[in-house]
């Protein structure tokens, strides 16, 4: 018996090198949706092999983790994951889950590519932006201290070699995507040396990329531009903060973090997620909208080449989402997330 | 009234009972009053001789001290700055930079609260309809202190104050502005989960004060949620007060989803002065010199200087005719869709005075 399966598994599958893939399914609706995104790769034939893990209530290290060391190590080994929303227990002694990721795993660029998706109406049609969001330092370095009673300081910090690792990685996608822009925001009016340090070496980066143009915006501008036209942006890069501010106004003019993909990129590893909260008022009740998770999962599969499937998922989301029959409640629709995703398989 | 400066805009004309158009004065108010006048550069110029002609046509009793060509740094041109309370802006802009914000400016005359009003006006295709924002900003302090330097080669810091006196005095000065503006809700903009210290004062500060207008409905909000729900649902929004750098990416924000910077009017006040412009500090610069830019913003401003100067019958007067010039009479600038120069704006917002 054994040999035969050991022989059928070389023979049936030789060219299938499942590859090992870790999913932290999260809080809330993070287990139904998981699931959900699991069904639909099974029968799109993706060759992954989920790892489960899990994020703890408690802390487990000193700096108030609520990951083990032995995930961490396993994520880099294995290189994927996939993630899904999670609660960080309010109080002293506990690290935020992103910041543990970020800074353990160096994560050091957040991509979220906003794309309009035909089917959801929003008062901004046409949206095709990507934020590239440095997300190692400036204003989330958690420098601050109390200067005399009364005046507080906050430390932002931009380093050269953060600069430089953004801002290649942001040119490369831009090229590996075939896009045409890449704007660099920024306020170096107001702090001439921080921002006029990440604009120095975007511009310095952009020679090597003749092919892509670059330019500068401010911030307030960018801001301006996003909400009065943004069809015309492609891809931006920028500094923490910005980044935080503008790639949330991105998923707005898209309909929102429920349909919102996103990614967190480091030298080792790649952690993509869903950046919605854990509805614990609807968690349990297979009424949760799986497509962030899964569009996150469309953009990993891509990062690990396995371009085929991840077209057919992409092709046979966008369907359903446009034919606007099977929609779940935050969408407008009477749907459970079985019957969603259901309708996606059936379009495979 | 809700807000009078919209209100205004399609206001009971015809009913000259009640309306501000009868405003018992003092004995004397009537009386000539000194306005600063700083074209500054760039669509500067354009917008304040607007202003002045539009002022003129209406015989308002204000004389204009035009300070042209202005220079911040000369010691002597500073210094008129201080002599009337009143100063209506163009555009400034620092000379040879390419990216300014002049907060020396702002801190030099101590203009600590900037406010823009953003509303859907009628006749300008918005993608937002209903929406009535006031966005207060600090704006002197925070990520603007302007404070950097080289750690080490490579390495650059910029520090972010905050104090407990600028935060309570900006909470101050928004629930006040909520309260006799009639305005129902101030929704405190932050990122105090990240920035624990510096945005917590100033959340504490905003709670301090909120105990006193227990009739105003306070709520917070953290930044990056507050501009998807500006672009996503603007209208649960009605006075919005924020630090420095928020301040300046939400006022862009709003202008976005209503009528574009081109109508989007501002001012930054102080304690000893007032100061008139448009709601975004953009420069212009691309526009300059060719006389398309849309006067209306530092139009609706000045209406905001007048009713400062206690001289609402003027207000309502301007805005109702840059009302009526927009969607009755269907003559728009370039960035509200049309193809109106500058001037040709102008005249017919003059024509529409006293209607």
């Amino acid at each position: 018996m054994n040999i035969i399966r050991k022989a059928s598994s070389t023979i049936l599958r030789p060219q299938f090198n499942f590859q090992k893939v870790i999913l932290f399914p999260g809080d809330g609706i993070g287990p139904e949706i998981s699931k959900a995104v699991i069904d639909i790769f099974d029968a799109a034939k993706v060759p992954i092999d989920w790892e489960f893990h899990e994020i703890h209530k408690k802390r487990v290290t000193e700096q108030g983790d609520l990951i083990t060391e032995e995930t961490l190590k396993q994520v880099k080994a294995l290189k994927y994951a996939l993630k899904g929303p999670f609660e960080t227990p309010i109080g002293k002694g506990y690290r935020s889950i992103n910041v543990t990721l970020r800074k353990r795993l160096q994560l050091f660029a957040n991509v979220r590519p906003c794309k309009s998706i035909k089917g959801v109406k929003t008062p901004y049609p046409g949206v095709d932006v990507v934020t590239i969001r440095e997300n190692t330092e400036g204003e989330y370095s958690g420098l601050e201290h109390e200067v005399v009673p009364g005046v507080v300081e906050n430390l932002k910090i931009v380093s050269y070699n953060a600069c430089q690792n953004i801002a290649q990685y942001a040119f490369e996608y831009a090229r590996a995507n075939n896009r045409k822009q890449v704007v660099a925001c920024h306020k170096a009016g107001v702090m001439k040396q921080g921002d006029g340090l990440f604009l120095k070496v975007c511009d310095d980066v952009a020679k090597n990329y003749p092919e892509i143009q670059f330019n500068e915006e401010q911030i307030d501008t960018m801001a301006f531009k996003l909400a009065n036209d943004p069809t015309k942006i492609d891809v931006m890069v920028m500094p923490n903060l910005y980044g935080d501010i503008v790639s949330d106004l991105c998923a707005g003019l898209i309909g929102g973090l429920g349909l919102t993909a996103s990614g967190n990129i480091g030298k080792d590893c790649e952690v993509y997620e869903a950046v919605h909260g854990t509805a614990p008022d609807i968690a349990g009740k297979n009424l949760a909208n799986p497509t962030a998770l899964l569009l996150s999962g469309i953009m990993m599969l891509k990062a690990m080449k396995l371009n085929d499937q991840a077209q057919r998922i992409e092709n046979a989301t966008y369907s359903v989402l446009e034919e606007a029959k099977y929609l779940t409640g935050d969408l407008g629709g009477k749907s459970t997330t079985t019957d969603y995703t259901k309708a996606i398989i059936d379009k495979l | 009234m809700k807000n009078c400066v919209r209100q205004a805009f399609r206001s009971n004309s015809t009913l000259r009972g009640a309306w501000s158009q009868n405003y018992l004065q003092r004995p004397g108010e009537g009386q000539l009053k000194n306005v600063t006048v700083l074209p500054g550069d760039g669509i500067g110029p354009e917008i304040t001789r607007s202003v002045m002609q539009v002022f003129d046509a209406l015989h308002v009793p204000i004389k204009f001290d035009v300070l042209d060509n202005f220079n911040f740094d000369n010691d002597e041109q500073r210094s008129l700055l201080k002599k009337n309370e009143c100063i209506l802006l163009g555009v400034m802009t620092e000379k040879n930079q390419k990216y300014t914000d002049n907060y020396r400016f702002y801190k030099y005359l101590d203009l600590y609260a900037n406010i823009t009003f953003a509303f859907s006006v009628e006749g300008i295709k918005q993608r937002h309809n209903n929406t009535d924002i006031v966005v207060i900003r600090e704006n002197t302090e925070g990520e603007y202190s302007g404070v950097e330097h080289e750690v080490y080669p490579g390495v650059v810091e910029s520090i972010k104050v905050t104090t407990k006196q600028a935060s309570l005095r900006i909470a101050e000065y928004a629930f006040e502005f909520a309260h006799l503006s009639g305005r129902k809700k101030v929704t405190a903009v932050h990122k105090a989960n990240i920035m624990k210290l510096v945005d917590g004062l100033f959340l504490s500060a905003h709670r301090e004060v909120a105990q006193k207008y227990p009739f105003i409905k306070y709520e917070e909000m953290i930044i990056d949620n507050c501009c998807m729900q500006l672009v996503k649902n603007p209208t649960q929004f009605d006075v919005m007060v924020m630090p420095n750098l928020y301040g300046s990416i939400v006022q862009n924000v709003v202008a976005g989803i209503t009528g574009g910077v081109g109508m989007a009017a501002g001012a930054s006040i102080g304690r000893d002065h007032a100061l008139f412009s448009q709601g975004c500090r953009h420069t212009g610069r691309d526009i300059a010199g060719k006389n398309i830019v849309n006067p209306s913003a530092l139009l609706v401003s000045s209406s905001l200087l007048l009713r400062h100067l206690g001289l609402p019958n003027f207000a309502d007067q301007i805005c109702s005719a840059v009302q009526e010039t927009i969607q009755d009479r269907k003559l728009k600038t370039k960035d509200i869709g049309g193809k109106a120069s500058t001037e040709q704006f102008t005249k017919e917002v003059i024509k529409c005075l006293g209607k």
